[in-house]
This record gives structure tokens, sequence and C-alpha cells, in this order.
């Protein structure tokens, strides 16, 4: 029942003091308001990134490597021993995964995961005397279009026609615009190993990634064997998982089981997902300073209303009113400039999403995003409305507990 | 209107009661007041200015504690009770009239009236706004129930800072210098109000004035000269 009556003193003073009030509501709102917006575009724009990442490549690539080079047989019979060999070249062995279309078929058993064997190399893609180097893989159109985005992508023809054409290539529509190589022409690819193939262009994908688009080139895996010269060898295992969250963890296990190098796309991308830990720091940190400036804001009106209004503190308390009571009186003057300014804040984050979803621009270099990508999620709402709460609240602290402190014989007495 | 529950015996009570202000240089405000105050009394304190008077009416109303010595409300010490606990009585048991009304400026007045009441929150929202307007009607400004402070005249305000003091029903009521800034004519609806108060409702006022005539109206006179109490007198 005593909120009521704090509710009525608290809202009475703020209201007499209007124009104070709306500024320092307008501090928090406009703090609300920008983080919305920022934190919007912010998580928007990671989620966007983060997205592509995880739906444009494989979670996790095995590769035909070791992490650490194979130790000698003298090291591993005297672990302890003080033993120096100079000179030792690294073991040559076969390069390829043992057994790829086993593991390929034990991992396509577990539930939600997509396995695919692939060999990647380089090769010459050759047509009307102009030569364009490529980074060619050799791959399963079924299980790629489900691994990576690249069927998305496609302009022209399909990644599964790789299936039905004898010697067909896909390739990036940077590459068919320097070659002036068009589907269903005949390029000339020549592989390291000095094979030469004639290769049908069977499609034609555009990613708006310069390199890929310029340089990458699919083919059927038997057809990226033949050309490599090495017959039943994958290089690869492209790999999806149910949770990309958890690649890290089952790469891990999978090359302590293997011993081969396997590479979960948060590693791949350590640098990126790093900076977007600091673009956040640097995001909240703003927001944080402006909260502060707007608290002072709040903590200004209380505070004059508390020194304004001593006699009224005084009389309260004569009356019966309890220390407690008249702080609790002040609190919830800055607990309603708070919940005023979070609910301002919100309407203009909403405004400002509204006006930042149409705004639209060149970036050189992305082909096709113009526009901000935004986050609607409810998160930035909450922790906006938190931090306008927390503000408004801490700020009201102070000049509250000055009112409590309020001697009324002081007051009284001078009154008179 | 509940008339008070009378009491009998003594309602106030001030045992040895000294009040030192800490400041540099202390001073003294009160110094060894005994004084017993019976239910139903009207009491006066008068007393040049300086003497005291407020500083006791501000220590038996409880608003301040007394350095040594201990104040007692219906036979039960104070000396040592929580500024909350002191709150408590106050709310319950006191009512102050100041010479400055004090009404809170953004509250209508029946709203200022019921704040007590709501504080002490033993009465639903219609028995107190029936209460208040009930006071204000005894008080003769009823019609006044809706306006704001700053829309009556001196007097009326005071009239309403009575009502106020009386919202919980209180047995003792404390004035300090209640008519101090009224007219003459207000000065003496207000000595009349009090006066009823006292003989019609058992209510007991301690009221710090300088006017004689105030003074006169009441029962009993107590002077005070440089914080001690010099004659205590009883009227018939």
């Amino acid at each position: 029942m005593f909120w009521r009556v704090a509710f009525s003193i608290a809202a009475a003073q703020l209201t007499h003091r209007r124009r104070q009030t709306v500024v320092s509501v307008l501090g928090v709102a406009l703090g609300v308001g920008f983080f919305i917006g920022v934190s919007s575009i912010m998580s928007g724009s990671e989620k966007d990134f983060v997205d592509r990442l995880v739906n444009s490549s494989p979670h996790i690539t095995v590769k035909d490597e070791f992490r650490h080079p194979a130790k000698q047989p003298v090291f591993i019979r005297f672990p302890k021993a003080a033993v120096k060999l100079e000179n030792v070249k690294p073991r040559e062995y076969l390069r390829g995964i043992k057994n790829y279309g086993e593991k390929v078929e034990e991992l396509s058993k577990r539930p939600g995961y997509i396995a695919e064997a692939a060999l990647t190399g380089q090769a010459i893609v050759r047509y009307a005397n102009k030569d364009v180097s490529a980074s060619l893989i050799g791959i399963d159109p079924s299980k790629e279009k489900l691994l990576t985005k690249v069927a998305e992508d496609m302009r022209e023809g399909s990644l599964e026609r790789l299936r039905t054409a004898s010697d067909g290539i896909v390739i990036g529509s940077g590459m068919s615009t320097r070659l002036s190589l068009k589907l269903g022409d005949l390029a000339t690819v020549v592989s390291p190993a000095g094979l030469v193939k004639r290769m049908k262009v069977v499609g034609i994908f555009h990613t708006g990634n310069l390199l890929l688009d310029e340089g990458q080139i699919y083919m059927l895996l038997k057809d990226a064997q033949v050309l490599l010269d090495k017959p039943f060898i994958a290089n690869q295992l492209r790999i999806k998982v149910p949770d990309p969250n958890q690649a890290e963890a089952i790469a891990a296990g999978l090359e302590a089981r293997w011993g081969y190098r396997s590479e979960s796309w948060q590693e791949v991308n350590r640098d990126i997902l790093g900076l977007f830990i600091i673009r956040n720091a640097i995001m909240y940190s703003i927001v944080s300073a402006i909260m502060i400036v707007a608290s002072f804001g709040i903590f200004n009106i209380i505070s004059t209303v508390v020194l304004e209004k001593r006699r009224d503190i005084a009389i309260l308390m004569s009356m019966g009113f309890r220390e407690a009571d008249i702080q609790y009186i002040f609190l919830m003057q800055g607990f309603l400039v708070g919940v005023l300014g979070m609910l301002m804040g919100w309407a203009i984050g909403w405004g400002l999403l509204g006006i930042l979803g149409q705004v639209k621009f060149n970036v050189p270099g992305m082909a096709d995003r113009q526009g901000f990508v935004l986050d609607w999620g409810i998160f930035q709402w909450a922790v906006g409305g938190a931090f306008s709460l927390i503000a408004a609240i801490g700020a009201a602290w102070i000049p509250a507990r000055k009112a409590a402190q309020v001697q009324p014989v002081d007051i009284i007495r001078g009154a008179v | 209107m509940g008339a008070a529950r009378l009491q009998e015996g003594v309602l106030v009570e001030a045992r040895n009661v000294t009040r030192i202000l800490d400041l540099a240089v202390p001073v003294r405000l009160v110094h060894d007041i005994d004084l017993k105050v019976e239910s139903g009394e009207f009491v006066t304190i008068t007393g040049p200015s300086g003497s005291g008077k407020s500083s006791l009416l501000y220590l038996l109303g409880l608003l301040d504690v007394p350095s040594e010595g201990e104040v007692l409300i219906g036979g039960q010490t104070t000396a040592g009770l929580s500024s909350n606990e002191l709150a408590a009585l106050r709310l319950s048991r006191l009512g102050f009239v100041f010479q400055f009304h004090f009404l809170l400026p953004e509250f209508s007045v029946l709203h200022n009236v019921a704040l007590p009441m709501r504080r002490l929150g033993r009465l639903s929202e219609k028995e107190l706004t029936e209460r208040g307007l009930a006071l204000l009607d005894r008080l003769g400004i009823a019609d006044q129930a809706e306006k704001m402070p700053d829309q009556l005249s001196g007097g009326q305000r005071q009239r309403v800072a009575i009502a106020r003091s009386l919202g919980n029903d209180p047995h003792i009521i404390l004035a300090d210098e209640p008519t101090g800034n009224l007219d003459t004519k207000n000065s003496e609806v207000v000595r009349d109000i009090f006066r009823r108060l006292a003989e019609e409702e058992g209510r007991t006022i301690i009221a710090v004035t300088h006017e004689p005539a105030f003074a006169e109206a009441a029962m009993r006179n107590v002077h005070l000269v440089d914080g001690e109490i010099v004659s205590d007198t009883k009227h018939g």
C-alpha cells in the first residue's frame, strides 16, 4: 500500500519540475535508443557474418596433414635422453586420407551429420589463349550442396549437372568474365601433374567473394583424381555437424582419433571472432558512457528536488514517515525516470531500426549486400532497458540517501 | 468523529531533559526540564525568543532526542527507541501543527489531509476520504477540499494543517506558534479550535506561543527562560 503513497508523491514532485524531468528522461531515452540501434547493427552483422561463415563452408575440415611432425624413433624409444639429430628430413609419406570412404560412411551414419570426401589442388584454366590459375576441388555434388551455399549461388547451369555431363566443371562468374568462358564452352584444364583435360562448363556461380568467383572451380571427385593424378585419394573430409557451436570439440575428437589435422570453422576464423568480441566491448563502453552522462542528468534533477523539497521531507518525517520511506520516495523518482526513459528509448530504438532498415549503400568488394542486417532479437531491448533502470536507480541513490538524512528539526526551525 | 480515547493520568512526561546542540561551541537549548502533562490538558509554553520553548516542544514530540534525561509518552519511555520506532509513535499518537502550514503544494487539500492516514494504512481509500472530509467540515473548510493549498488564505491553510494533524486520531497535538502567521481574527478561530479539541474531545494539547491571548485560552501555562521552567501556572 505504501508504494502508492510514495508513487503519488514521487510523481507529483517530478511533474512539478516538468522541463528538467523531460530532459533527464530524454537523456536516458537517447542512451537506450542508440544502444538498441547500434547493438542491432552490430549483432545483426555479426550474426549475418557468422551465419555466412557457418553455412557457406563445412563446419569441420579434416586435412591429410598432421599438426606436428612425426617423432623420430629414437625419441620415442628414449623419451628422456639427451639426443640430438642433425639434418633429419621429415618422412615422406603418401598424401591423402587413408580409407576415406569408410570414414565418410561412418560420419554420415551419425544423426545430423553430412560428410564428404574431397580432393583439392591447383590447376590452370585455359581458354581462348588466356590462362587463369585456379584452385580446384573435386566433390560430390549431392553432398556439396548441403555443405556449402554454392548450389544457391549458381547463376547459370547447376552443380548437379556435373554428374550427368562427362568432364564437367563449374566456374565462378569472375573467371567466366576474364576468360569469356560461357556455359557450355569447352575449357582446357592443366594440372601440375602435367595432365591436360578438355572440360565443359556446366555451371557458373557468383558468391560476391572475388577470390572465389575468379579462382575456384568445382568438378567431380573422380575427375579431380584423374586430373591431379591421384587415383583413389582424397585429401579432405568436409563435415557438417548438427550444432555448429559444437564443431570445435568434435574436431578435436576427430583429430585425437585419426591424427589428421581437423579444423573447425571457429579455429579457421579465430581472428574474426576475436574482432567481434573487441567490437562488442567497444560498443558496450560507448553505451555505458552515454548512460553515465544520462545518469548525471537524473542525479541532477533528483538532487535538485531533494534540496527544494527539504520542507516537505521535514513535514513528512514529523508526520511519522520513516527515513526509509523518504529514501523510497526519491528512489521511486529515479525509477520513474528510468522506466519512462526505457519506454521512450524503446520507441526511439524502434524508429531508429526502421530508418536503418531503409538505408542502402554500396560497399566496394561487397557485391550484393547493400544495407544493414539488423537483429530484431529481444536481447538488446532487454539490455537497454536494464541499463536505463540501473543507471536511473543508481543515480537516485545518493540524493535519496541525502533526503533520508534530513533532520526535520533543523528545517522546521529554519523555516520559521 | 471518534473522540480521542481518554487515557487517565500523565500522558506526556519529560524527566530531567537536557538538550545540548553539539556545535563547535556547544549550545544548551533546554536544561533539566521536568514536566508532566495530564491527559486532556491544554498547555501553552511561553517565553522570550531563544528561551528553548520550540526545542522543548520538538523533544516532547519525539522530533528531537534529548542529550540527557528521557521523554515518556503514555508512561512508556522513548529513550533508546530507533528512529523508525519514534516515527511510528509520531504517526499514530502525535499530531503536529507548525507556524508555517507545510502543506505539500502539489497535492489538493483533501490529499494533504489524507497523507498521514494513508501512511498508517489502517483505513480504506473510501474511509479515509470520508474521514478527511469530515475533519475539514469540522474545521469549517469542507468546501475547500478539492482546492490546491496556494488557492487558500493563510487562516484556511492553517486549519487544513490542523485537520491533517488529526488524521490518525492522535491523543496529543503539538503546536509550534500555530497563530504566528495569522491575523487577529484567524488567530481567534485557531485558538477556539484548539480549545474545542481539548474541552470537547479530551485531546491533550501542548502549544508554543508568544501571544498572551492564546496563553490565556489554555488551562495551564509553562513559562521558560533560558531553557529552564521558571513558572507553571494553572488557570481555572
